[in-house]
């Protein structure tokens, strides 16, 4: 941008890509932007056209680069800052929270130490909120603390979120952002995957609205549930979504895959998402869906 | 991989160099023209303690070996062995039919009941033509269709896990296999009728539970059932696969583990040695579980069946509240 040009010269970072042993289950998507309070004046380099902005603008944008349309990855409450209506999040059951069951190598060490890199007690924010003055209840994942992997506490925090928007007669947004299943919990985490599910099915009933939305990156266990069940399902452009990740396909099958494969518009092509929305336009997308459903089936007939 | 008859795993050496000993003795015996007949007792009785020794001592990664060993039952097996009248109903009418995920209705004592499980193949070009026994997402979709068609007519659906995982491929990546998983999970969760699980084999993560949220779940004794392969955890965990066995024990993947956190219900004993060792004193061990199990939740009405599968996957998470 012209305007850019007149700026002085600025210091500039170049956000670290980790690969790190995040303990989800292997495929695990590796590029993971690691968020930090950026000092005042800095450049952040995007991830897909290199190109640099600043970070001012970055947040105005939320986290899209203004140049290539780029989403970078984001934190949960910075999800839920950029989406609902201001002051209207509540959250609820976020005193629950993991253990360690089978006192699985490592794993109380790691979870400590996501609680302190995040501020996050666990890999997903749920309560009630409004959007547009539409009242909902919203889970949002968080793939900062520990790869978003779901165990028993994402679990359990999903399954309240559920049951309570079942009693309440809230429609259910939830964002995805999860490698899969939180290894460390073994069998326990793969339950979660049934439970979320079984909750999802009780929403039927009351004819309540559920619409998933699938962001940076949405595999394993977390797609294979609840994720991928939504009445709607959304995703934001250029998320990785998928079963199995792209290093175990290749190690099983020694197939080529061909490139934007288990993007989100290669899900959107092949049938498994409903729409692709910019994060721009995420939150006027979502009141609009809200909208529809606020006339209910018992009403109708 | 071998998968003749004389496959043996490495931890019954012992007991396979003894037996070849006794047929040794009794060849030599035969031509020699000489009674051993008290060595060879005395021999067998050692092979026999030291089969008591071994099976009752199984580590984790040695169950992992027997759940996967080639000549274990597989469904198509037990189909013959505990069920009458089996006709497989083919196809997802969506995509194609999945010969790594089979299906139909048989009797079951004398009730028509639908079942399904996945299939691995019993030799080299079975297994080709089976994937290994790993469906795609019209397997899933497959069953899918046959439990809807239960529930229209009102028969059990008793499923037979033994996967090693749900196929990861670009085609079933295309085709959406963690759809299809999910459709799987949510579908039988909600089934109106009675649902019984048997963990025959591996339980292997997203592609296991996909037949899985039923009203009960059993376990053979040595099967095993686990969130990721234990090489899948090693390669994570310690940046190498042989050391699965390590892995196999901190993910408590054992049918005891399994009980102790209510992931299942019930352990089926099976036979020293492994199911494969004797398919038809396993069947008939798999057939009092299910029968029993059946008959309890077939007295059971419509909205109490439902409430207490959903409390029982409810109850399964470890969490604390802060």
């Amino acid at each position: 941008m012209l305007k850019d040009l007149f700026r002085p010269k600025q210091k500039y970072v170049t956000i670290r890509q980790r690969e790190e042993d995040s303990g989800v289950t292997p495929g695990t998507p590796a590029e993971q932007l690691e968020k930090k309070e950026l000092p005042d004046g800095l450049w952040i380099k995007c991830n897909q056209c290199n190109q640099m902005i600043y970070h001012k603008d970055l947040e105005k944008s939320l986290k899209v680069c203004p140049k290539c349309q780029y989403h970078f990855r984001i934190g949960a409450w910075e999800r839920i800052g950029y989406l609902v209506d201001p002051g209207t999040f509540k959250e609820l059951f976020a005193n629950i929270c993991s253990c360690d069951p089978l006192e699985f190598p490592d794993y109380q060490v790691k979870l400590n130490k996501f609680k302190k890199a995040t501020g996050l007690n666990e890999g997903v924010v749920t309560g009630t909120a409004q959007i547009e003055g539409i009242p909902l209840a919203l889970g949002v994942m968080d793939f900062g603390f520990v790869g978003g992997s779901m165990g028993s506490a994402i679990g359990e925090r999903l399954v309240r979120l559920f049951e309570y928007a079942y009693q309440e007669d809230l429609p259910v947004v939830t964002f995805a952002a999860s490698g899969g299943a939180r290894m460390q919990e073994g069998i326990l985490s793969l339950m979660q995957m049934a439970t979320t599910c079984q909750a999802i099915n009780r929403l039927a009933e009351k004819a309540i609205l559920f619409i998933s939305v699938l962001t940076d990156p949405t595999t394993g266990g977390v797609f294979a549930s609840f994720a991928s069940q939504g009445d709607i399902n959304i995703a934001e452009p250029g998320a990785l979504i998928g079963f199995a990740g792209a290093r175990v396909i290749q190690q099983t099958t020694h197939q080529t895959l061909p490139p934007g494969f288990q993007r989100s518009e290669f899900l959107l092509e092949h049938g498994i998402i409903d729409l692709i929305v910019n994060r721009k336009e995420l939150r006027s997308t979502l009141a609009r869906l809200l909208r529809f459903h606020q006339r209910r089936k018992r009403e109708i007939s | 991989m071998a998968n003749g008859s004389n496959y043996s795993l490495d931890f019954e050496k012992p007991l396979k160099e003894l037996e070849k000993r006794i047929e040794e003795i009794r060849i030599f015996a035969e031509e020699k023209q000489i009674d051993m007949s008290e060595e060879i007792r005395r021999i067998e009785e050692k092979a026999k303690n030291l089969r008591e020794e071994i099976y009752r001592n199984l580590t984790p990664w040695q169950k992992v070996q027997i759940a996967r060993h080639p000549k274990r039952p597989t469904f198509l097996e037990y189909i013959d062995l505990i069920f009458t009248a089996f006709v497989e109903l083919h196809g997802d009418r969506l995509f194609r039919d999945d010969p790594a995920l089979v299906g139909g209705l048989a009797y079951f004592d004398e009730i028509p009941v639908t079942i399904i499980g996945q299939q691995k193949g019993r030799d080299t070009k079975e297994n080709i033509y089976r994937n290994f026994g790993m469906p795609h997402p019209e397997g899933y979709r497959k069953a899918v269709r046959l439990m809807k068609q239960a529930e229209k007519f009102g028969r059990p659906v008793i499923t037979f896990v033994d996967v090693a995982g749900a196929f990861p491929g670009k085609e079933a990546e295309e085709r959406g296999q963690g759809e299809a998983v999910a459709k799987a999970i949510m579908e039988m969760a909600a089934l109106t009728v009675p649902t019984v699980v048997v963990v025959t084999g591996e339980g292997g993560s997203g592609g296991a539970l996909a037949i899985g949220t039923g009203d009960r779940v059993l376990m053979l004794e040595h099967a095993y059932y686990s969130v990721i392969s234990p090489e899948g955890c090693a390669s994570i965990l310690w940046k190498d696969a042989a050391e699965a066995p390590r892995a196999a024990e901190v993910l408590h993947l054992t049918a005891k583990d399994l009980l102790g956190f209510k992931v299942i219900d019930e352990i089926i004993p099976e036979p020293l040695g492994g199911a494969h060792t004797n398919p038809e004193q396993t069947a008939t061990a798999i057939k009092e579980a299910l029968r029993r199990n059946l008959r309890e939740l077939m007295a059971l009405d419509l909205k109490e069946l439902l409430a207490r599968r959903y409390q029982k996957f409810r109850a399964i998470g470890r969490y604390i509240e802060e």
